[in-house]
């Protein structure tokens, strides 16, 4: 699934790091995969990225599309404009969302929708790409969405 | 008690400060500030500044110790270190480095420092950015997550949901703040006191937090003198002993994109065990506590860390009347803090400790003999320091 931009143009765009830690994940994003970190000697999930497992110290870190079937863990909504490309942009929705199917991880991301609705911690949601394909170079971000969206 | 302890061997003999201003208003540079800070305590503890023989600061502070040494025309400089880790985090840990150092003997009188002017160099707020963001910020910039109340703020949604914790307790935290701030002539948010109503009606910065929950953006300086102990007393009529102080973060507390195991917390679940620990004192012991305020709800957590409340009685623990001095069970923040006082990265929470040691505050705890200040919660390493005069030595 696929979303217009959320917040205004004009923040910052993600570049992958030069030391090429997270390029499987924006080329992934682009490709609209979500892939994130798992190690190939514990299985054990990683967010963010780094060069070491936590758990075993192996260096075989391994990357896995997972489905990006989530749950909030936490939000909150930014009212004032931190940059000046939101001066009008209102309210907005930051989620933490926690992936249960991958160990856990959290990814920070929007939720889709009425930037005023109610939010639910535990409330079930689902990434949706959010294509920038005019930026030079092009980047997809992942964004959520609730998955039954409140009534 | 352990050898291996500041304990009884250091005391703080000077603090300084300069006449806090608010953002972009320091008439003078920052380097400026930072020198006539360290004059200032210098005249506090009664020493020529030509005794000093080592800095220590945080927060990447841009006043080098050489630059600062040839300034002022030091004899040498023995010591010059900077404690790693953002924000506030290092603002006890800068005078426990002093402390340490003391100990071993690596120098023998040592300033701890900070010296910010915003308008200079700019922090927070809005401004012109690099349009291209990588590594953790390219997970968290592109959603609108740029400023620390957006980077913090999640951390209290998550205090509400797992522990029942009022929103009224992030209230009396800010509304305490303030009310201490107007006896306090350092203060910038005195002659402006902050009701209830004003509190409920200000806007905004970012759902949990309203504009009160929010530190300041400042310009000043501030320094903290520390030699050994029994230098301290030829030297100082009031001596202030560290009983410990201690610096770092929990499992994995450096985790990328709020990926912190443990992510409801102050980052004190650690140090407050060992604080209390080396300083053979207990949470019953505080008299009055300074908890570093980036934002109200770090400092419900940090009272709770620090066993000065629990989960479970906060919610009647943390009320205004309970958190001013002179009567309150908890005095908290009496010099105003970050919130009105000035927002020094902390290190003015350090020295309002020291001030009520001394018996010398503008909203004196009668007696007080044991006082907790700490640094920097939420972030990756935080620090945390309990002072005491000399009978609290024991
Ligand atoms: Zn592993």
């Amino acid at each position: 699934m696929t979303t217009e931009p959320y917040l205004a143009p004009g923040l910052a765009a993600p570049r992958p790091a030069r030391d090429g830690l997270d390029e499987p994940y924006w080329t992934g994003t682009r490709e609209h995969r979500l892939r994130v970190q798992r190690c190939r000697d514990c299985d054990t999930y990683q967010w963010g990225p780094e060069w070491m497992c936590h758990n075993c110290q192996s260096f075989a870190i391994g990357w896995v599309e997972v489905d990006g079937r989530g749950r909030i863990y936490s939000w909150q909504r930014p009212h004032h404009p931190v940059h000046p490309a939101l001066s009008d942009q209102g309210p907005y929705i930051v989620v933490l969302v926690e992936l249960p199917e991958a160990g856990d991880i959290r990814m920070v991301g929007n939720l889709l929708g009425d930037p005023l609705q109610e939010v639910r911690i535990g409330a079930e949601v689902e990434a949706v790409f959010e294509d920038h394909d005019d930026d030079e170079p092009p980047y997809t971000l992942v964004q959520w969405q609730l998955v039954s969206p409140p009534a | 008690m352990s050898e291996h302890t500041i304990r009884g061997r250091v005391a703080v003999v000077g603090v300084g400060e300069t006449t806090y201003y608010r953002r972009g208003e320091s008439p003078d540079p920052e380097f400026v500030l930072v020198l006539k800070a360290v004059l200032n305590a210098c005249e506090d503890a009664g020493i020529d500044s030509r005794t000093i023989d080592g800095f220590c600061s945080y927060s990447n502070d841009r006043n080098m110790p050489a630059r600062l040494a040839n300034a002022l025309g030091l004899p040498e400089l023995r010591y010059s270190v900077m404690q790693w880790g953002s924000g506030g985090g290092g603002a006890a840990a800068a005078i426990g480095n002093a402390a340490a150092a003391v100990t071993a003997g690596y120098a023998d009188c040592v300033v701890a420092y900070r010296g910010l002017a915003q308008g200079q160099y700019g922090r927070f707020g809005s401004g012109a950015r690099t349009n291209a963001v990588s590594g953790p910020p390219a997970f968290t910039v592109p959603y609108g997550v740029m400023s620390p109340a957006q980077i913090y703020a999640m951390r209290t949604t998550r205090l509400y949901h797992d522990h029942d914790i009022s929103p009224d307790t992030l209230k009396a935290v800010a509304m305490a703040a303030y009310h201490h701030a107007q006896r306090n002539p350092r203060a910038v948010m005195q002659g402006r006191p902050l009701d209830a109503e004003t509190y409920d009606q200000a806007r905004w910065i970012t759902e949990p937090f309203r504009l009160y929950d929010c530190c300041l953006e400042n310009d000043g300086a501030a320094a903290v003198i520390v030699m050994s102990a029994d230098r301290a007393r030829d030297v100082t009529d009031l001596p202030v002993y560290p009983l410990s102080i201690q610096q770092g973060g929990p499992h994995r507390s450096g985790a990328t994109v709020h990926n912190e195991p443990d992510y409801v917390t102050s980052s004190f679940k650690t140090t407050a065990p060992r604080l209390y620990a080396q300083a053979g004192v207990g949470p019953g012991d505080v008299d009055v506590v300074q908890s570093y305020e980036n934002f109200t709800g770090a400092v419900v957590m940090s009272l709770i860390e620090h066993g000065l409340c629990t989960y479970e009685s906060a919610n009647e623990v943390l009320t205004f009347d309970n958190l001013i001095a002179p009567d309150g069970g908890l005095p908290l923040n009496t010099s105003g803090g970050n919130l009105a006082e000035c927002y020094m990265h902390g290190l003015g929470l350090q020295i309002e400790a020291i001030r009520q040691i001394r018996g010398t505050s503008t909203n004196q705890v009668p007696g007080a003999s044991v006082a907790l200040a700490n640094a920097g919660p939420m972030v990756e390493v935080a620090s945390t320091a309990l002072y005491g005069t000399e009978e609290a030595l024991g």
